[in-house]
C-alpha cells in the first residue's frame, strides 16, 4: 500500500437546503494522478475548496501528507499548487509579472523551479510581456497552470481546468498534466468531462454530494453488469422509441450516432435483438457488441442508486 | 424547404484582426445546425453577429427573414437564445422567469398565462413553480431555459453550449427536447465542445481561424476525412494558429 497524499475521511458539508457533500471518504495515494468526475453541483468544487483549506468540513477530516486541513492551513498552502476553476490570475498584471509575483509569495524565484514549468512557459514567452486579461482562453489556463506549479508543490489540485475548453486544447491540458505527474507530483483533478475519467490512474464518481464509485477507470467500467450493444439506423429517432417499448430493454441512451442498449435478462441471443428490429422494420440498423464506456457506467450508477 | 439562416461572406475585423473571415452558409426550416470551433476560432463573433447584436464588418447575413446589418431589432425579437453560463434569473421563481421572459419578448398577458401553463405540466413544475431558481437541480434549470427560449415560439433558436457541465442523463433528456423542437419547425443552431453532440446534428461547421474549414453532415465528414468519429474530423481540423496567441 502506497502512501497517501490526500486522505479524506467522512468529510460531510451543507449549504442552506442543499446537502453538498455527504460522508465522502477516499485516498489518493502519492505520486497518482486522481480525478474527480462528475457533473456541476455534484460536490467536486466543496470538497476540493476543503482540501486547500478555503472551507471547514462540517463533519470529518481531511488531511494532506499528514497536516490536517483545519490545523494546518500555512503549512499545507506552501505545500499544494490551487488551479481555481476560474481565471484567477492578475489581469493587469503581465505574464511575467504574474509568474514572478506567485513565485515571491511562495519564497521562491522563477529560475529555482523552471524545470518543472519549462516545456509550458515556452509557449508562453512570446506574449510575456502582453497583460493575462488579455490573453487567450487557452494560453490564460497554461499560465496559471505555471503559477500553480512555480513553487514545486507536492500536490497539485486542479478545479474543472478543462471545462468550457475545446476537445483539442482539452487533449494537450491532458498531456501537461501527465508530464507534471512524471515529475513526482500528486494530482488531484476535477472534471465534469466523463472521456477524460481515461486519463486518470483512479477516479471517484461523485453526484449529488456523493461517491458513487472510486476505482480504476478499467475496473469502474467493470461494474456495468449487463452486455451493451451499439446500435446504428439512419432513423434514429423512431429506434430510439421503438427499442424503449421493449420492455426487456433496461437500458437505452444515445451514443454519438449510435444508441447503447443493454437488457437485464443477459443471456439474450443476438438472433431476438435482430427480429425485435426487422419487426420495427429496422433493417438498415447495425448492431455489435461493446464493452461499455465510463459514460455508460455513470449513468448505470445514477439510475441504479449505488451510492457507498 | 424554407431558409432561416443566410449567410453571405460574412465578416467581421477588430483592428487588423480578422474575427470571422467570408463565411457563407444556409440553415433551413427545423435544421439542427451544429456550429463548432476551437476556442478562439471565431464562433462567438459569427453567433453574436447573427443574433443582432454586432454589426458585421462586410458582408450579409439574414435571420429569420431579417437582416442582421439593417433589422437588427427585429432579428433580436424572433430569435431565442440560450448559453450555459447565462439562462435564467437565480434570485426569481420559477413563475417570475417565464412572466419575465414572456413579457420581454412582448407576449400578451393571456399568451403568458397560456405558455406558462404548458411549460409547467409538460416539465411536472407544479410543486416548484414558486421556487427560486437557484434553489432547483441545473438538469432543471437547463431544460426550463430552453423551454423560455421558445416562449415566444421563434424561427430560430442558438444554443451557446446548453450542455456544458450537465450530467449524462439530463444531457440526453436535452437533447430529446431539441429533437422535439426541431420536429415543430424551429431551427437550431447549437454550439458543443462534446463530440458525440455534433453526431447529434443534421449538418455540422467547423471553424477554424475565422474561416469554415468543415461543412457537412456527420457522415459525410467522416468518410471525407476517413475517420469514424467526429471527434477524430475535430482532432484534425480544429486546431489553426490564431487560438495559439
Amino acid at each position: 500500500m502506497k502512501k497517501s497524499a490526500i486522505h479524506i475521511e467522512s468529510i460531510s458539508k451543507r449549504y442552506a437546503e442543499v446537502q453538498a457533500l455527504d460522508q465522502i471518504s477516499l485516498d489518493v495515494e502519492e505520486g497518482e494522478l486522481f480525478g474527480l468526475i462528475g457533473p456541476d453541483g455534484a460536490g467536486k468544487t466543496t470538497l476540493i475548496k476543503i482540501l486547500v483549506t478555503l472551507f471547514s468540513a462540517e463533519d470529518g477530516k481531511a488531511s494532506i501528507l499528514g497536516m490536517d486541513t483545519n490545523d494546518s492551513k500555512a503549512s499545507i498552502r506552501k505545500i499544494i499548487g490551487y488551479m481555481p476553476g476560474r481565471f484567477s490570475l492578475y489581469p493587469d498584471l503581465s505574464v511575467e509579472e504574474n509568474l514572478s509575483f506567485f513565485a515571491r509569495a511562495f519564497d521562491t524565484t522563477i529560475e529555482e523551479n523552471y524545470s518543472l514549468i519549462q516545456s509550458i512557459y515556452d509557449q508562453l514567452k512570446p506574449f510575456k510581456d502582453r497583460k493575462s486579461g488579455a490573453l487567450s482562453g487557452g494560453m490564460k489556463q497554461k499560465l496559471a497552470l505555471c503559477c500553480a506549479l512555480i513553487h514545486r508543490p507536492k500536490v497539485l489540485i486542479l478545479d474543472e481546468p478543462t471545462t468550457g475548453v475545446d476537445a483539442v486544447s482539452r487533449k494537450e491540458f491532458w498531456q501537461m498534466l501527465h508530464e507534471i505527474k512524471s515529475q513526482g507530483i500528486t494530482i488531484l483533478v476535477s472534471t465534469p468531462y466523463m472521456d477524460e475519467a481515461n486519463l486518470c490512474d483512479r477516479i471517484a464518481f461523485l453526484q449529488g454530494g456523493k461517491i458513487l464509485s472510486i476505482d480504476t477507470p478499467s475496473k469502474i467500467t467493470g461494474q456495468f453488469p449487463w452486455q451493451l450493444f451499439a446500435i446504428k439506423s439512419q432513423k434514429k429517432y423512431a429506434l430510439t422509441e421503438w427499442l424503449r417499448a421493449w420492455e426487456k430493454v433496461s437500458y437505452c441512451y444515445a451514443f454519438g450516432e449510435y444508441l447503447h442498449i443493454a437488457f437485464s435478462e443477459n443471456a439474450i441471443q443476438m438472433n431476438e435483438i435482430k427480429e425485435y428490429l426487422s419487426a420495427g422494420s429496422f433493417s438498415d440498423a447495425e448492431i455489435v457488441n461493446i464493452p461499455p464506456t465510463i459514460e455508460d457506467t455513470f449513468i448505470y450508477l445514477m439510475e441504479n442508486g449505488n451510492s457507498r | 424547404m424554407e431558409t432561416v439562416v443566410k449567410v453571405n461572406q460574412l465578416t467581421k475585423k477588430f483592428g487588423s484582426f480578422i474575427a470571422t473571415n467570408a463565411i457563407s452558409f444556409e440553415v433551413k426550416k427545423g435544421e439542427i445546425f451544429g456550429f463548432l470551433g476551437a476556442n478562439g476560432a471565431g464562433k462567438t463573433t459569427a453567433m453574436r453577429m447573427l443574433s443582432g447584436l454586432l454589426t458585421p464588418t462586410s458582408g450579409e447575413a439574414s435571420v429569420a427573414g431579417f437582416d442582421v446589418a439593417t433589422q437588427a431589432e427585429l432579428v433580436k425579437q424572433n430569435i431565442g437564445y440560450m448559453s450555459q453560463k447565462f439562462s435564467l434569473y437565480e434570485d426569481l421563481t420559477i413563475q417570475e422567469n417565464i412572466d419575465f421572459y414572456g413579457g420581454i419578448y412582448g407576449l400578451s398577458r393571456q399568451e403568458i398565462k397560456d405558455r406558462s401553463k404548458g411549460i409547467v405540466s409538460k416539465f411536472q413544475l407544479e410543486s416548484v413553480i414558486h421556487k427560486l431558481v437557484k434553489t432547483i437541480p441545473l438538469g432543471w434549470k437547463q431544460k426550463l431555459a430552453f423551454a423560455l427560449a421558445l416562449i415566444h415560439k421563434p424561427k430560430v433558436v442558438f444554443l451557446d453550449e446548453p450542455t456544458g457541465g450537465v450530467d449524462p442523463i439530463t444531457r440526453r433528456q436535452f437533447w430529446d427536447l431539441i429533437y422535439e423542437a426541431a420536429n415543430d419547425g424551429v431551427t437550431i443552431f447549437i454550439t458543443t465542445h462534446y463530440m458525440d453532440e455534433a453526431e447529434y446534428c443534421d449538418r455540422v461547421s467547423i471553424m477554424v481561424d475565422g474561416l469554415i474549414k468543415a461543412l457537412g453532415t456527420p457522415s459525410e465528414l467522416k468518410t471525407s476525412f476517413q475517420v469514424d468519429s467526429m471527434d477524430a474530423v475535430f482532432q484534425l481540423l480544429a486546431r489553426g494558429t490564431a487560438n495559439k496567441i
